[in-house]
């Protein structure tokens, strides 16, 4: 499944982009059906996306973390591992930025926000190194792992906010002790947009290089593409596959770090809004290109962006949004299937025998 | 015998295949080869790995259209185009593997396999008759045991059983023993005799196995490379007849310009190793061999009989239950640094799944062993892929490996052109040691004497060579020293200017004189 989601070129390229205007045309039949006009709706999803200074900053906005949980499908992906834990490895990278937090209360802000940063990754790199151990050392099926670890790390997240590191201040919501107010990242000048979108985007830079350009990404390619290659090749299968998805958890964690630092100041529910599902979309939209990752995380973020806007105009329920990204998640993995089979698309020198 | 049992309805038919021919491509696979099953009787095909005995099968079954030859049932003409109408003339045919639907009761399984008229099961009535079908057999399965509960034994029975119920009276059995210990594999085989002699079923039995062949069959055909090359009473061969004409006598002892060395230090170990098979069943017992610098060791067997899994611990693809390797004198821990140090290399049969990643290019395929080696690498971890595609030029270039360019993806590659990408990988290097596992099967003759002289150049120059082979010419041609592997044990050992094929055959085929009491007493 993975290994036919990798990217492999241009023809990547025209098979997603066709994916997406397929997925496109279904929705638009699908809001005909509700009786509206799917050209306006469309224009509407457009100006709700990318249309004014505001829907940009938003979709920006929740592009960032997107772009991280996505890393936490696409790095672990490369070692053959299909890991859906992004959802609770942000929380755990939330939880871990507060304990930081509280605990550096007094330090200078230059050294605790990156410390508080460091905390949430690594509270997430081992929150996803253990279903990869599992797997590795026990045979238990890291998909089925991660996604049962969502919960419980959304149980754990409930159990101590409404306990052991609840703030009693707020009566309303139970939210966790907030951080202390000067470790607080602020926005992109001359954006109201925060760092956790530079953050975001070096992160899938560096995700690129990573794995195209050293011994460490060549090694995980071998592995996620053949197990035995690689043992014959006597390269540290488990060491590898550990550190692919501890890598991966800890984007994931440093986005829930961000949204502790940059948008909510302390951890609560309002943490468990979905990024890591939509990260697992648009990692398989991307096809596990990190590069890939960045543009299609846009493209989700204007989606969830313009949904507010939809439903007010419109009056579409607001699971309309998730509606087009199933269509497009789906049009996506169907589109797999004609690798290989579209004769325009075939470079000539892959013909020859 | 011309008189079937009252209970049954189908008689058993006389069953003759005439001048079955099946070419793959430029193989020919089966070269005319004809066949005379009386009814009730139990005739054994006898043949190495690759001499067409379930190419036969398959073209009476329907799996294959034969390119010419004719099946006649009592003496009539069929024309059987798929395996739907075979099953329809009363030919059935059990596999090695067991093809029950694992989580259903074997009362089930039975009723499963009818292609049943009506959308409903009447259970009372199927249960009746399975009852009454299950007093007239000579064996019985616990009806209600669910297939998973079964021992091997007891499920090879019910597959048996299974086809007699569907009224199937011409019963082909493709190397059903396999999976099953040698006292099931009497059981069973005897209670096929029995039925062939109370005249109710006649059976082929397709081995490589001597002792089954002379326990239980009147009659035997041996093929070899597609040919029929004898035929007979099974009481008038003895072994030593059959392992001449299954291993073929006229073997040419060619040897390929190797030079006398003087065998040097253990390059290679492997002392009491103990493992597993994917079933968690022993593969190899406590199997010790070794092997020295400017020596080939061969190591003859049928396949099936742990050499796998002995290469895949030699790959670091498999665990190691008991026991040690040694590579140059010390622990092997199969790690790259030791693989790199002491200069192990590996060719394993089919590349793509063991040795190679498809879904990557050749030049990558061709740096496995050295992409994170001195050169190819700067700044501690960068990879440089000028340099592997360089240096994958010069490998495409002198392996003759035929691919538009070195970025091309490797399963784009035609298999032999696969087999040489891992070639020049792996000898292109330091190579003091060389596991090779059947290197040449389904490369042409040009491409298997090249391979042969690599391995005897890389012996030349002081390497240590294990080949594992099914095909025993090539042994006598390359090995300084052969062993036989059977059943996870190594059970013969010869220099090769002592190798005699007939000697070898039979250990191979299981024959083992200290042994052969034992299973008697326990039968």
């Amino acid at each position: 499944m993975i290994g036919a989601a990798v990217w492999r070129g241009p023809e990547a390229a025209v098979l997603t982009v066709g994916a997406v205007l397929v997925a496109l045309l279904a929705f638009g039949i699908f809001v005909a059906f509700t009786g509206l006009d799917p050209f306006a709706v469309y224009k509407v999803l457009y100006l709700g996306a990318f249309g004014s200074r505001f829907s940009i900053e938003t979709t920006l906005t929740l592009a960032a973390p997107i772009m991280l949980t996505a890393l936490c499908v696409v790095i672990p992906a490369r070692a053959g591992l299909l890991i859906i834990g992004g959802e609770g490895a942000l929380v755990l990278g939330g939880l871990g930025s507060v304990l930081a937090g509280v605990a550096l209360n007094g330090a200078p802000a230059s050294l605790a926000t990156p410390l508080i940063l460091l905390a949430g990754a690594a509270a997430g790199a081992i929150w996803i190194a253990i279903p990869a151990a599992l797997r590795q050392f026990r045979g238990v099926n890291e998909t089925i792992s991660t996604l049962l670890f969502n919960y419980i790390a959304i149980a754990l997240l409930n159990h101590l906010v409404s306990g052991p590191i609840r703030d009693y201040g707020q009566p309303l919501k139970p939210t966790s002790w907030p951080i202390p107010s000067a470790f607080m990242i602020g926005t992109i000048p001359g954006l109201s947009v925060h760092w956790g979108l530079v953050y975001g985007v070096a992160a899938c830079l560096v995700a690129f290089v990573v794995l195209r350009q050293t011994t460490f990404g060549f090694a995980l390619s071998i592995l996620g593409g053949n197990l035995r290659a690689a043992q014959m090749a006597g390269l540290p299968v488990a060491a590898l596959a550990l550190t692919a998805a501890a890598l991966g958890g800890a984007a994931a964690g440093l986005a829930g770090a961000v949204e502790v630092v940059a948008v909510h100041g302390a951890a609560s529910i309002s943490l468990v809004v979905g990024y890591g599902y939509a990260g697992i979309l648009v990692a398989f939209v991307a096809r596990q290109n990190p590069l890939a990752v960045v543009l299609a995380a846009l493209l989700v973020g204007g989606i969830s962006a313009s949904g507010g806007l939809l439903q007010r105009r419109f009056g579409m329920p607001d699971a309309a949004s998730t509606v087009l990204e199933g269509c497009i998640f789906l049009a996506v993995l169907g589109s797999n299937s004609l690798y290989g089979r579209l004769r325009f698309l075939q470079s000539r020198s892959a013909e020859v025998k | 015998m011309s008189e079937p049992s009252q209970v049954e309805a189908a008689r058993v038919p006389l069953v003759e295949v005439v001048g079955m021919t099946k070419r793959f491509g430029a193989l020919l696979a089966l070269n005319g080869v004809s066949v005379r099953l009386e009814p009730g009787s139990f005739h054994a095909i006898l043949g190495e790995n690759g001499a067409g005995k379930s190419t036969l099968v398959k073209c009476i079954m329907g799996y294959y259209r034969p390119d010419a030859g004719r099946l006649l049932l009592d003496g009539v003409q069929h024309d059987i185009y798929n395996p739907r109408q075979a099953l329809a003339h009363g030919l059935g045919l059990v596999y090695q593997h067991f093809t029950l639907v694992p989580n259903m009761t074997a009362a089930e399984n039975l009723v499963l396999g009818q292609t049943h008229a009506s959308p409903t099961i009447d259970w009372a009535n199927e249960r009746a008759r399975i009852e009454s079908f299950q007093r007239n057999m000579p064996f019985h399965v616990d009806l209600d045991a669910r297939v998973t509960s079964l021992a091997a034994g007891e499920k090879q029975k019910l597959e048996i059983l299974k086809q007699l119920y569907l009224g199937h009276r011409v019963m082909i059995l493709d190397e059903p023993t396999s999976v099953l210990t040698p006292s099931e594999a009497d059981q069973v085989l005897g209670m096929l005799r029995d039925l062939t002699k109370a005249g109710r079923l006649s059976v082929v039995l397709i081995t490589h196995k001597f002792r089954e062949v002379r326990a239980f069959a009147e009659d035997v055909t041996v093929l070899r490379g597609g040919r029929l090359v004898g035929a007979g009473k099974v009481a008038e061969l003895n072994d030593a007849d059959l392992a001449g004409l299954m291993f073929g006598r006229e073997t040419v002892f060619a040897s390929a310009d190797r030079t006398a060395t003087k065998p040097g230090k253990a390059a290679l170990e492997v002392r009491s190793v103990t493992t597993l098979n994917d079933k968690a069943m022993t593969a190899c017992d406590a199997l010790s061999l070794t092997v020295r610098e400017g020596e080939i060791l061969g190591v003859a067997g049928v396949a099936g009989n742990g050499q796998r899994e002995l290469v895949e611990v030699l790959a670091g693809q498999r665990g190691i239950e008991a026991g040690e390797v040694r590579v140059a004198g010390v622990h092997y821990d199969r790690s790259r640094k030791q693989m790199r140090r002491y200069g192990v290399h590996l060719l394993t049969e089919e590349p793509l799944q063991n040795s190679c990643v498809r879904g990557m290019s050749v030049a990558e395929n061709l740096s496995f062993r050295n992409f994170d080696d001195g050169a190819n690498v700067q700044l501690g971890c960068f990879v440089r892929r000028s340099v592997l595609r360089r240096h994958a030029r010069t490998l495409i270039q002198r392996y003759d490996i035929r691919t538009p360019t070195p970025d091309a993806r490797l399963d784009t590659l035609s298999g032999g052109n696969v087999q040489r990408t891992v070639l020049a990988r792996e000898l292109s290097g330091t190579v003091s040691v060389l596991i090779a596992q059947n290197p040449c099967v389904g490369l042409d003759f040009s491409a298997t004497s090249e391979i042969h002289s690599q391995i005897i150049t890389a012996r030349n120059r002081g390497a240590a060579i294990l080949l594992f082979s099914e095909d025993l010419d090539e042994l006598l041609e390359l090995a300084d020293r052969i062993v036989v592997m059977s059943e996870g044990h190594i059970v013969y050992e010869t220099p090769r200017a002592a190798a005699d094929v007939e000697t070898i055959g039979l250990y191979m085929a299981g024959h083992r004189s200290e042994r052969e009491d034992l299973w008697a007493s326990n039968a």
